[in-house]
């Protein structure tokens, strides 16, 4: 079983800023999204969370703004972080963004908030206290599953 | 402009749940049930007078440095030994054992009895205090 996960861990290692600065990003996002009920808002962040399920956290646009003009300006030696923990929170940040789109255009608003509000929350907790979203809920979902 | 109050509620309760997340992740909790684990639950042989177990997934990003901390902290300990085991696919034990999150690590003396665990990602002085409380 260790041979196994071994060979899992050597997917992908980036920079563990990355994603954290990314959350501060989506975090300001979301509240606007919160506050507005704009629709292309929500929309928008679905769409970088569909480039960081899919492609991966390192492609996103919030990333490319890391990479651009934060990184440079960091010194010190930098955190690796392996790929897939903000992979899987960003497919579960999608899954909220997409049930808020389908709330807001199917005119029940409540889907919306309590969807944008759990997305927020994730965002926030990731960016202020460094919440790994995958530690907290992966196993419970497994486990959930399987039953 | 919709009212700013969602906004509220939701970073003061996250906050909340925040800085509660902090304060225990890490921690050694002492455990007063004492399941016993065996060499053969978790695929590796006791160490003689402790043994590390600790859960890890794919999606968890502190289960990396987690390892990387218990391997060095156990290398020069030739009477505890550390286990890594991943939960994924070992979920019978992760139920009977009733791990929650990852990374989670069980402190187990000689018999194979736990007399701790630590939910997240645990400080150096955190490990070697657990460690030597094993007699």
């Amino acid at each position: 079983m260790t041979q196994d996960l071994k060979t899992r861990n050597n997917a992908g290692i980036i920079d563990a800023r990355g994603p954290r600065f990314g959350a501060v990003i989506t975090t300001v996002v979301l509240a606007t999204a919160l506050a507005t009920n704009n629709i292309w808002v929500i929309v928008a962040q679905a769409a970088v969370f569909a480039i960081g399920a899919i492609k991966g956290p390192q492609f996103t646009p919030y990333a490319f703004i890391y990479k651009t003009f934060v990184k440079p300006r960091l010194k010190g030696e930098t955190p690796a972080e392996d790929v897939r923990p903000p992979q899987f929170a960003q497919s579960v940040g999608l899954l909220f963004a997409l049930t808020a789109i389908v709330g807001l255009t199917s005119g029940i608003n409540a889907i919306f908030t309590v969807a944008v509000a759990f997305a927020l929350a994730a965002a926030f907790l990731n960016a202020a206290f460094n919440f790994c979203l995958g530690c907290e809920i992966y196993l419970l979902l497994l486990r959930a599953r399987s039953k | 402009m919709k009212s700013l109050l969602p906004i509220v509620i939701v970073l003061a309760l996250a906050t909340g749940y925040g800085l509660w997340y902090q304060r225990s992740r890490g921690k050694v909790v002492v455990k007063s049930d004492k399941g016993l684990i065996t060499g053969s639950m978790i695929g590796a042989a006791l160490g003689s007078r402790a043994t590390l177990v600790q859960f890890s997934s794919a999606f968890c990003s502190p289960c990396r440095a987690t390892r990387m901390l218990l391997e060095d902290v156990t290398d020069t300990m030739s009477d505890v030994a550390y286990v890594e085991v991943d939960a994924e696919t070992n979920l019978e034990l992760v139920r009977t054992l009733d791990i929650r999150s990852t990374p989670t690590t069980l402190f187990l003396d000689r018999t194979g009895h736990e007399v701790g665990r630590a939910m997240g990602a645990p400080k150096r002085d955190q490990v070697l205090s657990a460690i030597s409380a094993i007699r």
